[in-house]
């Protein structure tokens, strides 16, 4: 399990960013694209993800997991929200223009089909800049960059290490359970919900417990080798900003400032093109 | 801010990693159709009473970021934070419990069970739907429903998943002074 | 002229806080530089608190109180901190997989310059440079999935060598690593000490292993004391490390079961070296010929038949080539081969955890395709090789009831036969207690009892000695001999070559997805294809039975083997 989390190497400009500036530009639009409702705006940002997803020489075949997880999850979540509040478009937009009647409170109102769009726009301008960050930013860079844009170097490095030991434990993880099934330990639907999860506490148990042991060694082995010793370290990956990686974060700051204006301005946080 | 053990950072890094294999890994078939149970709450709530308040919520914040990066489904920031929460007041109880020593008992095990119900329940109930609505203005009644659902789901797995992992690790603290082969 | 002392302990002490007893006492021991020493003992000698002393986990991570004096580099050693002695003392940890903390080799090997805020461009050049000195400059992208077991330990060595220490500390090298590994190990360390100039400090129960390079000095410790300190050579010529539970080479055994006095200017530490006069050898040749000739083992009825087993990996690894094999009815059978020959996934595909692509695999001539992981486990137990990775409850009893349980056994029912498998196993005193009272050979009983419960024909074990010495390892191969004594049919997964020649009559070798050899365990390690192909080591017996001028070195072997475990047996029973 290598590719874990799908780094895709290949020659673009997008990979030769440095990774904390790709973390600064992921966090800097995700705020943008939380905050705002201004349609016009999520618009641009979905296209200009998309550009940027080809840009970085990514094909959909490379993503297509993610693509069909991502897919199901928008689906689900609209039809949740439709069902749940079928005129949460109208209390918004404060209009109500049904275009078809269902069965009782269940219209379809174009205010409620607005905001789906919407919410799919949300999701849809974010989702590619974390697939991008996921596919172009090297793992071995993650805790580099986290130290490079402030967070302490000791909490850097506890994710490098969850990177570090997720494959064994992963292993580890099947290991104990093959064993486990081999005495008879059920996690199938055959059996009833509460021993399916003692079942797999009989699993997790020996899987932790050896964790924590582990957790002891490693910390040993990071003493002996100086670990924590110092205010700063320095690290293998990280690499210094060059004027690429400044230019993208001052426009992805921009973005965030954009997309505040455009709230202040419109006077609420909705676009309404029914007002 | 406090400096943290070399100790107390490699639990975090473990911590997050097992969080992220039992979150993306390990699914239980769950009674409603295409669902499946998640149980690293139960996880979360242990390593939080063992290691503190600071190492639950960087777990549940490190690991959680890492399932959502993997699935590449964006990042759910809403219920990424409702996850460190957690981890954080479950840490709270760390004093309270004393697993370190051993103890626990009926009475340690209602304290934790109690615990993590309303922690549970402030987190998905309370932080996730606030925050969904003002970052993805989604409608209220579906956001309490959904925080239901997972609540409830994630109290009964830390019922089972985490009470277990307090007891059998509370056994592996016991003295072996007190035995006599017979 | 007497070298300077790098590492120096005077009337030195040390005592645990949580224990009620020192775990050290009067120790005087000064290490010089450039020297290489070898530190052996027993579990429990205190061995492992001596090293974590030089390197500064005692008293920093393991709390405790001292006496006397450590001086490290002339300087006290508590002044000096963990920080302070990681500049003098490079420690490589046992445990390989926790020793490497980067995501690649380059990042492992830099760790210690990172944290020493060394720039990234010099950073890149040292790790370069280091990589071509512990030979893994091609594999500096890698993870450390992607490497093997010896190649890891180049890099946790490449790791600590980086920080330019004055002392190299392994904390037993080869306690995971196939014999040809070890043996390389044991290479890499001899020429970096050469090179570098650096004390090397080894400890490890393995002595013969070790000994394959000569060492200075051999350091025995003994209930917290040195009872031992000087040349190897006169070492060997005592019989202190028998009375100490450790095992000496077998070719000095083999001697001293042949009459030879021993002396040190025989050189017996140093097989290449070692002198034998004419009179010597025909001691060991009439000793040879002296002993009772060795039965071949009976002929007996399959029980387990492979045939034509092909599987491959998701990935693409084809990790089976046409596997042939067949288990017989109570035998007790080596499998060995090194990591990634292919050992490992042909016990999954016995238990059922792999489904192999083709190829047939029958129990007493009923077909195992059909049955599922649990159906196979009624007829193959399988034991991990770590016992804290199959132990699931706090309590004995409910540990070894669990298989039962899970089978819907009535209570009435599993109560006797939990208690009979205690027995068998000699827990039966301890069935009342916690897991966790249990020492490790303890615990790895609880797991062969989980399996033996549910009375499978076969039960198969993944490395059961791995990282025991003499006196656990015996009493763990004891135990399973007489299971197999009393039918049980017993299947080994090892690496430990002695293991496969003292306890098992045959042995199935693994070499890239394909079984080379088939036959005695005694014929296997005395042909050098073989040896060389599967990455085993050949028996130091070979040689000293070359050496002697007797040409059958099997059965030199077999009756070294037979005449070592009647004088075992009778020393444990005295």
């Amino acid at each position: 399990m290598t590719n874990l989390f799908n780094y895709i190497d290949r020659p673009s400009p997008i990979h030769r960013l440095t990774g904390a500036c790709k973390l600064v530009c992921l966090v800097a639009w995700s705020v943008a694209a939380m905050t705002s409702f201004y349609t016009p705006l999520l618009c641009i940002m979905t296209v200009a993800a998309v550009v940027l997803f080809r840009v970085a020489q990514l094909k959909v075949k490379d993503i297509s997991f993610m693509l069909g997880v991502m897919l199901v999850y928008i689906l689900m979540n609209n039809i949740l929200i439709y069902l749940f509040s079928p005129n949460h478009g109208t209390s918004l937009y404060g209009s109500q223009t049904v275009l078809l009647r269902i069965a009782g409170p269940y219209v379809v109102t174009a205010e409620q089909l607005f905001y789906h769009f919407n919410v799919i726009l949300k999701n849809a301008c974010t989702i590619p800049i974390v697939l991008l960050f996921v596919c172009t930013t090297n793992p071995s860079e993650f805790a580099a960059s986290l130290n490079r844009i402030g967070v302490s170097y000791r909490i850097s490095y506890a994710v490098a290490l969850a990177l570090r030991y997720i494959p064994d434990i992963q292993r580890e993880y099947r290991d104990i359970s093959l064993a486990q099934q081999a005495r008879g330990t059920e996690m199938s639907k055959k059996a009833s919900l509460v021993n399916r999860l003692k079942a797999a506490s009989a699993i997790l148990i020996p899987l932790i417990l050896s964790s924590m042991e582990r957790i002891e060694t490693i910390s040993n082995a990071m003493e002996l080798r100086g670990f924590g010793k110092g205010k700063k370290r320095t690290w293998y990956s990280g690499r210094k900003f060059t004027r690429a990686d400044i230019l993208c974060m001052l426009v992805c700051l921009a973005l965030v400032l954009v997309s505040l204006t455009l709230t202040y301005l419109n006077g609420g946080r909705y676009y309404n093109p029914f007002g | 801010m406090k400096k943290f053990s070399v100790k107390t950072i490699v639990a975090i890094g473990i911590g997050a990693a097992l969080f992220f294999v039992l979150g993306r890994f390990v699914a239980i078939p769950s009674p409603v159709p295409n669902t499946s149970i998640s149980v690293q709450y139960g996880l979360l709530a242990f390593m939080s009473v063992v290691y503190g308040p600071v190492a639950g919520a960087l777990i549940g914040f490190i690991g959680h970021t890492l399932i959502d990066f993997s699935y590449g489904w964006g990042i759910w920031w809403s219920w990424v934070i409702a996850s460190a929460v957690f981890g954080a007041l479950m840490g709270l109880s760390t004093k309270v419990l004393k697993l370190e020593e051993g103890e626990l008992g009926k009475k340690g095990l209602i304290k934790f069970n109690v615990g993590q119900v309303v922690c549970h329940l402030i987190c998905w109930m309370v932080i996730a739907p606030v925050l969904d609505v003002y970052m993805m203005g989604e409608p209220w009644d579906k956001l309490i429903a959904q925080g239901l659902m997972a609540g409830v789901a994630n109290a009964v797995t830390t019922a089972i998943v985490g009470s277990l992992l307090c007891i059998a690790y509370t056994a592996t603290k016991t003295k072996a002074g007190s035995l006599t082969k017979e | 002229m007497e070298k300077e002392a790098i590492i120096s302990f005077e009337n030195f002490g040390f005592q645990y806080t949580a224990q009620a007893e020192p775990t050290l006492y009067d120790i005087n021991l000064k290490i010089h530089k450039g020297e290489k020493i070898l530190i052996a003992g027993p579990s429990g000698c205190g061995k492992s608190t001596l090293a974590h002393c030089i390197n500064g986990l005692v008293p920093n991570s393991y709390p405790g109180k001292t006496t006397g004096s450590l001086t490290v580099n002339g300087k006290n050693a508590l002044e000096l901190g963990l920080f302070g002695l990681s500049k003098t003392v490079g420690t490589v940890l046992q445990d390989s997989d926790s020793q490497f903390i980067g995501l690649t080799v380059a990042e492992d090997i830099a760790f210690a310059l990172e944290n020493d805020c060394i720039p990234t461009g010099e950073m890149h050049k040292q790790v370069e440079q280091i990589a071509e000195l512990v030979d893994v400059k091609r594999v500096l992208k890698h993870a450390p999935h992607e490497i093997s077991g010896g190649q890891k330990q180049r890099v946790g060595l490449g790791g600590v060598m980086v920080g330019e220490v004055d002392v190299l500390l392994f904390d037993e090298p080869l306690a995971n690593l196939d014999p040809a590994t070890g043996k390389q190990a044991i290479v890499l360390i001899d020429e970096i000490q050469k090179r570098t100039g650096c004390a090397v400090i080894i400890i490890e129960h393995r002595l013969e292993d070790v000994l394959y390079r000569p060492v200075d000095r051999v350091v025995v410790m003994g209930d917290g004391r040195i009872v031992y300190d000087g040349d190897p050579d006169r070492l060997l010529c005592e019989d202190l490390l028998q009375q100490r539970g450790i095992r000496e080479p077998l070719y000095v055994t083999a001697l001293k079961y042949a009459g030879v006095r021993l002396r040190p200017d025989m050189r017996p530490s140093y097989l290449p070296e070692l002198k034998l006069s004419t009179e010597h050898r025909k001691q060991v040749l009439d000793w040879f010929v002296g002993q009772p000739a060795q039965e071949a083992a009976p002929e007996r009825e399959a029980l387990l038949r492979a045939e034509n087993i092909d599987f491959t990996y998701e990935g693409g690894h084809h990790a089976l080539r046409g596997i042939h094999a067949i288990v017989h009815k109570g035998e007790m059978l080596s499998i060995v081969g090194t990591n990634g020959a292919g050992k490992s996934t042909f016990s999954k595909v016995i238990c059922g955890f792999e489904k192999p692509q083709s190829g047939i695999l029958e129990l007493n001539g009923v077909d195992l395709s059909t049955l599922s992981i649990k159906e196979r486990a009624d007829h193959i137990g399988y034991v991990m090789q770590n016992p804290n990775q199959m132990i699931s409850k706090t309590q004995i009893y409910d540990e070894v009831a669990l298989g039962l349980r899970n089978r819907g056994v009535s209570e009435e029912e599993i109560r006797p036969r939990v208690e009979r498998t205690l027995k068998i196993c000699g827990l039966y005193p301890f069935r009342n207690w916690p897991v966790s009272a249990l020492s490790y050979g303890q615990k790895k009983r609880v797991t062969i009892a989980s399996i033996l419960v549910l009375e499978p024909e076969m039960i198969l074990l993944d490395e059961p000695t791995a990282g025991q010495d003499l006196k656990h390892y015996t009493e763990i191969m004891d135990f399973l001999s007489e299971l197999n004594r009393q039918g049980v049919t017993v299947v080994l997964i090892t690496h430990d070559m002695h293991l496969m020649l003292e306890y098992t009559p045959r042995a199935i070798v693994f070499n890239a997805g394909q079984v080379i050899a088939d036959r005695s365990a005694a014929e296997v390690l005395n042909s050098p294809e073989i040896v060389a192909a599967a990455h085993l080591k050949e028996t130091s017996l070979y040689h000293l039975a070359g050496f002697c001028g007797i040409d059958d070195k099997e059965e030199f072997t077999r009756r070294f083997i037979a005449r070592d475990r009647e004088v075992r047996r009778y020393d444990e029973s005295v």
